[in-house]
């Protein structure tokens, strides 16, 4: 038997490394992908090329009316984008008050951005205070009558603050209540299982426009008479009972994908129900739904546009209502507005995808199967 | 038979005449089990003969139909509160290890102390941090469950079993989905648990393991106790011609 001769280490084929390496097998691995390739980069320079002219070559961005948009080659008419921002920010919310919607939104910034920082310290009082404080601050300060605070009432508010509220209310209230309706499924008491189930098929079967309907215009006709709660409260209703009907099957997908021996060996150590879900399988399924639930916080942040229906002015509402301005009526308007409006809501959207996918990442243990990206 | 194995002192464990069906599948047939403290029972037997579900029963992980189980001479009943106290005093290893995979080696074995039991915390991390030593993996404290071999994974649900201190063991094929090479690692630390006096039930068909370290074993088969027996009557003697072909079949190779 011939000995055992071990084979020197080797570098890898040159070509097969570093950034030639990565172009060869990413991008001209053959004549089909180098085809490819190239016809991609021609249809992106194209697009940039078009993009870049309307957006800013050909733009204006300043004016005090439509005449400085009046112009002979096609270019975006930001002058009016820069007029009317107080309003697409904070609606119809008195002037003079406005430093309180900046308040409020800079404490939510805050608050929220250590909390979305794994690292950053104090994160139990951090949570408390998002979770007690935060709340009613807002409210007390964006209502007003208290404390010498003028009221501003809620029909006046509009913009980014309406679409901000009922978000972010919906996002923080759906997500617990769609866990409960989520357990409540999967229950085995009878009465729990069929209010849960009715509750989601109900929800989840109407269309959103036809919850805030009813919300705005059916509620108030069971309510004894001069009982008349605030028209973006009850939206707010609306839209976290939607949402949460929706949360609670992303949710209980993540539950499904638990495996059995999870709860045994939960079982097994003395863990009762609630100890097992808040400590073993809730954590589990929420991180494998984190791409679900992402979801459902993205089309709930873009179906806050149909409170409109309801007569309140969101963000993308108070745009197209000044549309109808004829001080700024010019054919650059329209599109001007609604890149301005679909660029608002795409940041937020895009925000939170990309926190996801940190998250999904930040959170694996060593059994996934691909990174997140 | 079985009067003459068993010690005199009152037993950990009793079952009477207990059965069990999984719809109208009669899953266990009359039967009756004596673990007295200290002792080391392994079961064996055909795939689907009930073992699992035996021993499963014992913490109530299901739920027999008929007869009575006594643990520690109190009676076990289906009720929520009544199984969480038992379950705290019985530790079960599974085949399939069932590591909760989304917290460290060191949290998966000190969770229940924590939330069951009440201890602290830094309580909690030094009766970890002894156990994982016991069954030598006290450097991978800090590491997922997903980052370890399989062997380590077993001797970690070991370790996580014996944090709450448990006064019986149930094993249910620990090495069964181990590789080769690893199924030493987890028997020799199972050897020195035995050694050290725990009770223990052992659903295996590690035969050399059983020879060393169990006081009976109990072969079964669809759903009965056919033989209990002791090891050097059980392997040289068998008493029954079931039990005869079962170990022919196992000792083929
Ligand atoms: N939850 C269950 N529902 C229905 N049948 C089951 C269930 N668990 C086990 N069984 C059946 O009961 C029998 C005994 O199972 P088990 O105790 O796991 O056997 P063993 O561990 O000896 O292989 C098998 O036929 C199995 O298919
Ligand atoms: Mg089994």
């Amino acid at each position: 038997m011939s000995e055992w001769q071990a084979i020197p280490e080797r570098v890898a084929p040159a070509n097969t490394i570093g950034a030639v390496g990565w172009l060869r097998s990413n991008l001209f691995g053959s004549w089909r992908d180098a085809a490819l390739t190239l016809i991609a980069l021609y249809l992106i320079y194209n697009l940039l090329e078009v993009a870049i002219g309307w957006g800013f070559i050909n733009a204006t961005f300043s004016g005090s009316d439509r005449a400085a948009c009046l112009k002979e080659t096609q270019g975006a008419c930001w002058a009016f984008i820069d007029a009317k921002f107080g309003q697409f920010i904070y609606g119809r919310y008195l002037e003079a008050e406005r430093w309180r919607v900046d308040l409020v939104m800079a404490a939510l910034v805050l608050g929220l951005v250590p909390l979305l920082i794994p690292r950053a310290p104090f994160k139990r009082v951090n949570v408390l205070l998002m979770i007690l404080v935060f709340p009613p601050f807002a409210f007390f300060l964006l209502v007003g009558g208290w404390f010498g605070l003028a009221e501003v009432p809620t029909a006046d508010w509009g913009g980014l603050l309406v679409t901000l509220v009922v978000a972010i209310t919906g996002i923080a209230l759906s997500l617990p209540l769609g866990i409960l309706l989520a357990l409540g499924r999967r229950s085995d008491m009878p009465i729990v299982q069929s209010l849960c189930v009715g509750f989601i098929e109900i929800f989840r079967g109407v269309p959103l426009i036809t919850v805030l309907f009813m919300a705005s215009v059916m509620l108030p006709l069971f309510l004894p008479d001069g009982v008349n709660f605030d028209k973006l409260l009850r939206c707010l209703i609306g839209v976290t009972l939607f949402s949460a009907a929706y949360m609670a099957e992303v949710v209980r997908g993540g539950l499904q994908a638990i495996a059995r021996g999870q709860y045994e060996a939960a079982a097994a150590l003395g863990l009762g129900f609630w100890k097992t879900t808040a400590l073993i399988t809730m954590p589990q399924a929420l991180k494998i739904v984190i791409p679900g639930i992402v979801n459902t916080f993205i089309g709930l942040f873009k179906d806050t546009t149909l409170v409109l229906i309801i007569g309140l002015f969101d963000l993308l509402g108070i745009i197209q209502f000044n549309f109808t301005d004829a001080t700024w009526a010019t054919p650059e308007t329209h599109i001007t507005g609604y890149v301005f409006a679909a660029a608002m809501f795409w940041v937020f959207c895009f925000a939170m995808s990309r926190y996801s996918i940190f998250m999904e990442n930040r959170l694996a243990t060593g059994h996934e199967t691909r990174n997140a990206k | 038979m079985t009067e003459t194995l068993t010690p005199p002192n009152s037993p950990m464990i009793s079952m009477t005449q207990v059965n069990k069906w999984f719809g109208t599948f009669h899953v266990l047939r009359d039967i009756n089990l004596r673990v007295t403290e200290g002792e080391k029972i392994v079961i064996c037997g055909p795939s689907g003969s009930g073992k699992s579900t035996l021993i499963r029963c014992i913490n109530q992980l299901e739920h027999h139909q008929e007869g009575d189980i006594e643990i520690e001479g109190k009676p076990i009943s289906p009720d929520a509160t009544d199984m969480e106290v038992i379950r705290r005093d019985v530790g079960m290893v599974f085949q399939q290890f069932n590591l909760f995979p989304h917290m460290s080696v060191l949290e998966n074995c000190t969770l229940a102390p924590q939330w069951v039991r009440g201890i602290g915390q830094a309580e909690a991390e030094k009766r970890a941090r002894h156990f994982l030593e016991r069954v030598r993996i006290p450097d991978q404290a800090d590491k997922f469950p997903g980052q370890l071999s399989g062997g380590q994974q077993q001797r970690v649900a070991i370790a996580r079993a014996l944090c709450m201190q448990p006064r019986i063991m149930l094993f249910d094929e620990p090495t069964s989905a181990l590789d080769p090479e690893m199924i030493k690692e987890v028997l020799d630390v199972m050897v020195e648990l035995a050694n050290d006096g725990m009770t223990m039930i052992c659903v295996t068909h590690e035969m050399g393991f059983a020879r060393e370290v169990a006081d009976r074993i109990i072969f079964m088969d669809e759903g009965q106790i056919v033989e209990e027996n002791t090891p050097t009557e059980f392997f040289e003697n068998p008493a029954n011609e079931r039990t005869r072909l079962f170990l022919s079949q196992i000792f083929q190779h």
